[in-house]
């Protein structure tokens, strides 16, 4: 029985790459270019760069305005503070893996106020990183979309970026998740926690 | 405090943990009186729900007393409430359209991800009910916290019992939502597969919705005959060939809406079933959905399929072709509870459900790990359980015993 799933499976899976094998021989001359964001293009399965909206259901320029410096900490589950350096440049203090600590030194580069705001980490940044935060009218009074797009080069090269991931502090999944508790910061008021008795 | 825990499939405990504390400032804490074990939680009871981890609170469907409220509450302490089993924010685009069940924001980041792999979408949250829907401790428990106090909390009055309102937060609105689901038309013939607490609700929604007559289809006795006290027509399919009789009531056509209040463990000595038994025991399958296919094969061509009933991942066999070519169209999904609370607590006080007599027992909290199995083995005698921390150890009321009270 079991035997015979496991065959039925491995065929299953011949024939889903045997059509896509097919399907990829395609004149790329010919292709139509697609409406995606490029962020989502060509992606590579080790990602150091990548993008994720949300829908939050308030005005853009609530939203635009809540993401300041001082309220990092209110839904940045890693961040310990955040700092202002000067003139558009702050010094972020993360934790990491084994109990460490990492510090960002991030300058803004450009703000199109209510729309985007852009960041470049200085040279003395541990880790060197960029992106952009995009704000931008859902449909229909929908609310806003909010995209995040960081890049980033792992401290530590891949064995860094592993060991962070399993400590769950892995760039883009701690961005996404603090992107969450953004949204539910500024739609609920509150951040959203299960924290409740166990038999634990 | 005292509280039911999941410590494996088929085991349950009843353990001292902490109470819980207000976290946010919408949260409320409630003393608990009355709390109903689910047909849901023997899908936990038999290991089917992925994502539970040993020591989890259990239970969603409760009641009780306001004891402590965040600075954010509309609550007042000393009220009695009912609890829906949803989490929701009440103000995300999902709980904007009343989609409560799909709230955005109630499951936490930490869990949403594991969902959001499986799901496609992260799912929402839900007491006591896996990690996947939020790792949120359940109410089986003498108190329980309550996050966004200000959207679910249906508040009772005081002349009102408990076991009258109890199913307010998940099988009486879940009953409800699978009839409205079923789009009932006049003259419309509704079936449905199931005579739990959720098929017994649907039995009396869908006659309230204006059904010209309700078949519902079990094998437990006593489950059928609290079906035809409630006004359906009924068939054991140990009995009958259930299609073939579906299709002599209905003049060969079949009827207009079919209703799947099983889910995901089916019973039923037939050939796919017992391979989906074979199937779910080697991990090679989490359903077995045997009353949905029967249920899509005797709906007649271009009605409707209702689907209450709880699956979790992904189904074998499943006749696709034939909800195809049949033109059916399918609604589903958990329910969005807060939505239909204050509608059906009007009917519960007008005399139109009858929401108690298919409580079948009540017991003490503490004897919650007998009452699971016996919720589990004796589903002939055991239709519905309420358990009651203010009841002692070992005090059982039994459904005679209730009705002379």
């Amino acid at each position: 029985m079991t035997a015979a799933a496991i065959g039925v499976v491995a065929t299953g899976a011949a024939i889903a790459v045997g059509i896509r094998k097919f399907s990829d021989t395609g004149d790329a001359t010919s292709r139509i270019s697609t409406d995606a964001p490029h962020w989502v293009l060509h992606k590579p399965s080790q990602r150091t760069m990548f993008g994720k909206s949300v829908l939050i259901n308030r005005p853009r320029q609530e939203v635009f305005d809540a993401w300041r410096v001082d309220r990092f900490a209110e839904f940045m589950e890693n961040v310990v503070s955040v700092e202002i350096e000067g003139a558009d440049v702050a010094r972020w203090h993360i934790k990491a893996p084994a109990g460490r600590e990492v510090t960002l030194i991030n300058r803004i580069t450009k703000t199109d106020p209510g729309k985007a705001i852009f960041w470049q980490s200085d040279p003395s940044s541990d880790i060197a990183n960029s992106g952009e935060v995009r704000f931008s009218d859902a449909p229909a009074g929908r609310g806003t979309y909010v995209t995040l797009i960081l890049a980033y080069s792992p401290p530590g090269g891949e064995l860094g970026r592993l060991a962070a991931k399993l400590f769950q502090r892995e760039p883009e999944i701690q961005a996404r998740r603090d992107l969450y508790r953004f949204k539910q910061l500024l739609e609920t008021g509150e951040v959203t926690t299960n924290a409740s008795p166990s038999g634990r | 405090m005292r509280a039911v825990t999941w410590q494996g499939r088929h085991k349950i405990s009843v353990d001292t943990v902490p109470d819980p504390k207000i976290v946010n400032p919408r949260d409320a804490i409630l003393k608990v009186t009355s709390t109903a074990i689910c047909g849901s939680d023997l899908h936990l009871y038999d290991g089917y729900i992925p994502g539970m981890r040993a020591g989890d609170v259990v239970g969603h469907e409760f009641m009780g007393e306001v004891v402590e409220i965040g600075a954010e509450s509309p609550l007042s302490i000393g009220q009695r409430v009912v609890v829906p089993f949803t989490i929701s924010c009440g103000n995300c685009f999902f709980c904007e359209k009343q989609q409560f069940s799909a709230c955005d924001n109630a499951n936490p980041s930490e869990t949403r991800d594991a969902s959001e792999m499986m799901m496609g979408h992260a799912m929402g949250g839900a007491f006591g009910y896996a990690h996947l829907t939020g790792g949120y401790a359940g109410g089986q428990a003498e108190y329980v916290r309550v996050p966004y106090s200000d959207v679910g909390p249906v508040v009772i009055p005081s002349e009102m019992p408990d076991d009258d309102v109890l199913f307010l937060s998940d099988i009486l609105p879940t009953g409800w939502q699978a009839a409205v689901n079923a789009d009932i038309e006049r003259g419309d013939t509704v079936a449905i597969w199931g005579c739990g607490p959720v098929g017994l609700f649907a039995i009396q929604s869908a006659l309230l919705l204006g059904a010209e007559r309700v078949i519902a289809i079990d094998h437990f006795p006593s489950r059928l005959k609290l079906a035809r006290d409630m006004g359906a027509q009924i068939l054991d399919y140990t009995q009958v060939d259930v299609r073939e009789a579906l299709d002599e009531m209905t003049g060969g056509i079949g009827p207009d809406a079919c209703i799947d209040c099983v889910g995901m463990e089916s019973h039923g000595f037939t050939l796919d079933n017992v391979l989906d038994q074979v199937k779910a025991q080697l991990m090679l399958t989490t359903e077995r959905p045997h009353a949905l296919r029967q249920a899509i094969l005797a709906c007649r061509k271009g009605g409707r399929l209702s689907i209450p009933g709880v699956y979790g991942g992904f189904a074998d066999k499943f006749p696709l072709g034939q909800l195809m070519e049949k033109g059916l169209t399918v609604k589903s999904g958990q329910t969005h509870v807060q939505k239909y609370t204050d509608e059906l607590l009007d009917m519960i006080r007008e005399g139109k459900f009858d929401t108690t007599s298919l409580i079948s027992h009540h017991a003490s909290l503490e004897d919650a790990a007998d009452m699971y199995r016996n919720w589990h083995d004796r589903q002939d005698e055991y239709t519905k359980i309420v358990l009651k921390p203010a009841l002692a150890r070992g005090v059982v009321q039994t459904r005679d015993q209730l009705a002379m009270a």
